[in-house]
Formats: C-alpha cells, structure tokens, sequence
C-alpha cells in the first residue's frame, strides 16, 4: 500500500470525506453504546427528536448554534493563514466582559444605540485580547497556539474574579438572588438583542449576525486583495515575504479579526441570551473549543461553519435537553468527538491517495 | 513551626504539583518525539476515572488494589493517546484540532463522564487511597517533616520518574533517538532511526503518564469521583512542559511552584489574609507566556527551544 500526495483535489471529495465521517462516527458511537448496554437506535433517535423534530427544539439549536457560529468563523479566519489562534474561547468571554459593561454604562440610551455599542464593544474587547497573541508572535516571534490557549484562562479568571470576587461594576450586589449567589447585574432592557419569530422559528439577532459575518468573510476573503495575502501567507509565510507582503501586520490584523468575530460572540451571549454576565455559563460551555471543531469539520469554509454550527448546536441541544433521565451522560462530547476524529482522518483521503499494489517497481540503480 | 505559611505551602504544594509533574513529564516525551498532545485534559480524567473504578472492583490488598489501579489507569492514558498517535502520526492530521478532539472526546462533557456515569462511581469514597507513607513521628519533625515525610507514595514515585526520564533522555542511545526524531525526523530517518515507531511509542508512554496524573486525583488529591475533578490541570501540564523549556528536572521544579500558587491562596486564608485565589490561579498562565516570549528569539530557541519538527508531521517523501 502506499500512499501519495494527490495533485490536485477534487471537489466532489472535500463534500463526500466530512459526510462519511459523520457515518463512520456514528458507527462507532454505536459500538459504545453498544458496549455499555444502551440501544443505540432508540438513543439516536432521541438525540435527533431533542435536536431538531419536537416542539421548539429548532429555535433552541438555533441559541446553541449561535455562539459556535461565532468562535467557528473566528478560528476558520485565522486558521486560513496558518494561524493558529485557539483562543476564541478567551476572547469570547472578552467581547462579553466589555459588551456587558457597554450595556450598563448606556442604560437609558436608545435600544439601537446600546446594541450597536454593544457589537462594537464586544468586538473591541475580543480584538485586543487577541492582539497579544498577535504581537507577541509577529515580532517575537512566540508560537500563538500555547499564548493564545493561555489567554483562554487568564480571561476565564478575570470573569470569575468580577462576579465572585470583587465588588466590581458588572456585580449584581442589592437584588435578592445576589444574596444567596453571587451573579452579574441584569442588563437593561434597551441591551435586550431582537429577535423575530417565522413560523414558530425564533431567530436571534445575533444569529443572523453570524450569517452575516460568514458572508462578509467570504468576501473578504475570496474577492479581496488582502484574503488573497492571507491565503498565500497561510500557503508559504516566505513567498509572501519575498513578494513583498506585510506579514506582520497580516499576522497582526488577521488575530485582530479573529478575536473580534470571537468577541461579538460574546456580546451576543450578552445581548441575546442570558442579559448578564453570567461566569458558570460562559465557561462552562467551551464555545471557544466546539468553535475550532466547527471550523475544522467545516474545512474553514464560512459558510460551511455556519451550517455545521447548526448540526453540532443540535447535537448541544439535544445533549442539555436529555441531560438527567436515562439518557447516557457525556454522550454528546463522545459523539463530536468522534465526528471530528472522523473528519480529521478522512482528510488524508482529501490531500492523498492510496493506492494498493503489490508489485514493487525496484529503485533504479544511483548513477554515479 | 510546622504550621508556618512556608512549610504548609511547600508541603501542599508538592502535593497538588504531583499530578502536574506526571502530566508534564509525559507530555515532555511526547512533545521531544515531535508530538504535540493538547489532549492531556482528556486523558487524564480518563486515566482518573478508570484507576478509580479498578481500586473499586480489584479486591485485593491496599497496596496491590492500588497499584492495579494507577496500572489500569495508565493503560487508559495510553490508549487515549493511541488515538492521537494514530491520527497525527499515520494520518499526518493537524496535531491541534486532533488535540482539542481529544480533550472533548474524552473530557468533561465527553467519555469520562460517559465511563463515570455508566460504571456508577459518583458518590462513592475510594475503597482506597494513597496514604502518607512515614509514619506520624517522621511527620512531625520541623520543615522537613510535613514537607519530605508527610507524602503518599505516588510523589516519590514521580520523584524517580523524573530521574528515569532525564537519565533516558540524556544518557541513551534510545533517548538520544528520541531527540533526533523531534529536532530532525529526516535526519533521524536516514540514520536508520524509525521516525514512526518512535513517535507511537513516546506518545503512548505520554499518555499513559497523563493517566498516572488523572488517577493521582481520583485516588490520593479528591480521592473520589467527580466529573471534571482534574479542573484544567492538563493544560497547566502542557503549559509547565514550555515552562520547564522541555527539561525534565525543571519539570519538577516548575510543577511544585506552580503547585504552591493553588495552595497560596487557601493556607492565606487560614492565616486570616483574604486574597483574590484567582490571582495566584492565573499567574501559572502569565508566567509561562512570559517564558514563552524569552525562549522565542533565535539564539535562545536554539539554545532551550522547543523541539524544532514539534507539531509538524514526517513524510517521508516531503521530509
């Protein structure tokens, strides 16, 4: 058997490899559930009811899929030039930390008004978390994987300090469930992000915003001069030097962008969800992780992510839904796992072929 | 005297740097080979699982239960990473996102939930643990007492661990392979040095390591179960191996300081100071950015640096 790398890669494959993964990891899934004596059938079905049949099920995949939308296009707008920022956890919870204080500060103001200074915000807070990765691997030179990862729990720490504590700004410290358990203040309702209702399907603004933002990443990546220096940076950090490219600040504002996608995210979680800073349920989700999974699965394409946020959103959904009962616990995490693992070795078939022959054709002979 | 900040916190803070120091050690070996594991979260709360159920079905004696059980362990460490292994090192997938597959496969919301779940092993106390093994007059004696005498088995064991690993590293044959394979796999390679088998095998040992690390929670630190019990120690793991610039005795050092900043806060506390815990929390974090940024300029990359094919995958052909 060998294996060699394919010239060019066709289409058809770069659709067909994450579906067949998708099998394949459910088999395996079987096999577990199997082993542990669970009807696999009976819990599949579950799991997909949860997610996407029964009753409002839908709009509840929808506020699961939301944030992984976010982290999702914020790692696949790194990841495309090589940059491995996994710090999207971290600078979600930056865009909620400064969206959530935004929200307070304009209290009063026109609902538009605090939600526009909400995006930006959340935008800003993730950006400059991500700029330090970013400058420290631009002109230091220092790996922004480890950096960037590090961040996630500095940031993670700064939440839990602000709400439990400190007496800080974001503290709820007069409301009567503030006594029993430390929380953050509930926001205004001008921070309140819209949302509209078609046919039963409630779609929050961040939602769309995420679609949005897919499209505009497109975009900018697919019809503009700087996605072309992002690509060829990605494909070869040396051509692009040598063709005169400004790699540090790509770097730079690559993570900029990166974190800022991450930080809206954060804002939204604000805005749409949960109306305060809210430290448990933030860090307790791993958007920032699921994200670069969503990325990855979706072949860093946008709108790929979009639509793989939504699939891996349910599977959340049905996991939180079902949480207690009968239904076996840590199923989900197995099960994305699983998937990507699935994915991440069908990728070999995308970039190389396999080909079985037993006659060995023997070295020529060196000429010397 | 024995209740002094210092010994306390060098006392408690060997004890909670423990299970860092396997994680890491084990990390260390996987990343000379030119693996990188972002997965030790996973297999370690895989690892703490499985050592927790085997100390509670092997009905055995105290030390042979336990020791069936940091082996059962290990062993799950070890099978966690096969996966890694496999996909990085023959599917030559991207060592990052394979990682992160890992620990969410595996971790909190993933298989070990899954396995504690299942076998039932919440709410149980270990049948179990690892005790202080000098007895309570050695404890006693000032500073050293606490400090040396008053630990369980596994911390002198991970003592002799880190010797073995330093001596193999530095002083065979196979462990100066071992380096070659994560400077150079090329290099390696053509000295009839088996890039592949390498890899596997130091990625196994990793997560085997990484096991020991998990069940040192479940059967000595908590000693029980709960989901999620290892609270982010297998990326503190990863990040005390760049702390330790890859070497193996500051490893050790590395994991006892870093043990002693969770300890920090709580001894304060009984000495009536209140201070923020997460600020002693997140200085692990800073400080390895911080060592990260040193060793980032040529001469020290060449110097202490990481291994220099570390993350990136060996073929053959393209090598």
């Amino acid at each position: 058997m060998r294996v060699e790398r394919r010239l060019e890669q066709p289409r058809w494959l770069s659709l067909a490899v994450p579906l067949v993964s998708i099998v394949v990891a459910f088999v395996f899934a079987t096999i577990v559930l199997v082993a542990t004596h669970h009807p696999p059938l009976h819990t599949f079905r579950r799991l997909f009811d949860a997610a996407f049949l029964s009753n409002g099920a839908l709009s509840e995949t929808v506020v699961a899929a939301t944030p992984l939308a976010f982290t999702g296009l914020a790692a696949a707008a790194a990841f495309r030039m090589r940059l491995f920022n996994i710090g999207g956890e971290g600078q979600l919870y930056a865009g909620a930390i400064t969206g959530a204080t935004v929200a307070l500060l304009l209290a009063g103001a026109p609902s538009p008004i605090v939600i526009g200074a909400m995006v930006i915000a959340g935008a800003a807070g993730g950006a400059v978390l991500a700029a330090i990765p970013g400058i420290l691997r631009a002109f230091f030179s220092t790996n922004e994987i480890i950096t960037s990862l590090m961040l996630n729990y500095v940031v993670a720490l700064i939440i839990d300090y602000l709400i439990f504590d400190s007496h800080s700004y974001l503290r709820d410290t007069k409301g009567f469930q503030a006594s029993v358990f430390p929380q953050g203040k509930i926001l205004p309702n001008e921070a309140s992000w819209s949302s509209w209702t078609i046919h039963g399907l409630a779609l929050p603004l961040g939602a769309l915003l995420a679609v949005l933002l897919a499209v505009a990443l497109w975009g900018l990546y697919a019809g503009t001069r700087f996605g072309f220096e992002v690509k060829v940076i990605g494909d070869s950090a040396r051509a692009g030097r040598y063709a005169g490219m400004r790699t540090r600040r790509k770097i730079l504002a690559v993570m900029c962008l990166s974190g800022a996608i991450a930080g809206i995210g954060g804002a939204s979680q604000d805005g749409d969800f949960r109306h305060q800073l809210d430290p448990r349920g933030l860090t307790q989700a791993n958007y920032g992780y699921t994200g670069i999974v969503v990325a990855a699965l979706a072949r860093y394409n946008p709108f790929a992510v979009v639509l793989v946020a939504f699939l891996l959103g349910g599977l959340q959904n049905a996991g939180f839904t079902l949480q207690g009962a009968d239904f076996p616990n840590g199923l989900v995490g197995v099960l994305q796992g699983l998937i990507l693992f699935c994915a991440l070795g069908g990728e070999l078939f995308v970039r190389y072929r396999v080909r079985f022959d037993r006659r060995r054709t023997p070295a020529p002979e060196p000429v010397s | 005297m024995n209740n002094s900040l210092l010994v306390v916190v060098l006392a408690s803070g060997i004890a909670y740097g423990t299970p860092l120091l396997y994680a890491a050690l084990g990390e260390l070996l996987a990343e000379r080979s030119g693996v990188l594991n972002l997965g030790v979260e996973g297999m370690m709360l895989v690892g703490a699982v499985m050592g927790f159920w085997a100390v509670q079905r092997i009905h055995a004696a105290t030390t042979l239960a336990l020791l069936g059980a940091i082996g059962v362990a290990a062993l799950a460490g070890a099978l966690m990473a096969l996966i890694h292994a496999f996909l990085v090192v023959t599917l030559r997938a991207n060592q990052i996102v394979s990682g992160l597959a890992l620990t969410i496969f595996a971790g909190v919301a993933g298989l070990s939930s899954y396995l504690g779940n299942d076998l039932n092993l919440a709410r149980a106390p270990a049948r179990h643990q690892f005790q202080e093994i000098f007895p309570k007059s050695f404890q006693n004696w000032p500073v050293v007492g606490p400090i040396l005498f008053g630990q369980s088995a596994l911390v002198y064991a991970s003592w002799g661990c880190v010797v073995l690993v330093a001596l193999y590293l530095t002083r065979t044959r196979m462990g100066l392979n071992v380096r070659a394979v994560g400077e150079s796999p090329a290099a390696a390679d053509a000295m009839c040095v088996n890039v592949t088998r390498y890899r596997y095998a130091h990625t196994l040992v990793g997560g085997g390591f990484a096991g020991v690390g998990g069940a040192t929670f479940s059967l000595s630190i908590t000693p029980q179960w709960i989901a999620g019990l290892t609270q982010g120690a297998g990326w503190i793991a990863i990040a005390l191996v760049i702390f330790a610039f890859w070497r193996p005795t500051l490893c050790l050092v590395g994991a006892y300081f870093f043990g002693a900043f969770t300890a920090l806060p709580f001894a304060l506390q009984g000495h009536g100071v209140t201070v923020a815990p997460e600020l002693f929390q997140s200085l692990p974090y800073v400080m390895t950015i911080l060592a990260l940024v040193l060793v980032s300029s040529r001469a020290a990359r060449l110097r202490f640096g990481a291994p220099a094919a570390l993350g990136i995958p060996y073929v053959r052909e393209e090598g």
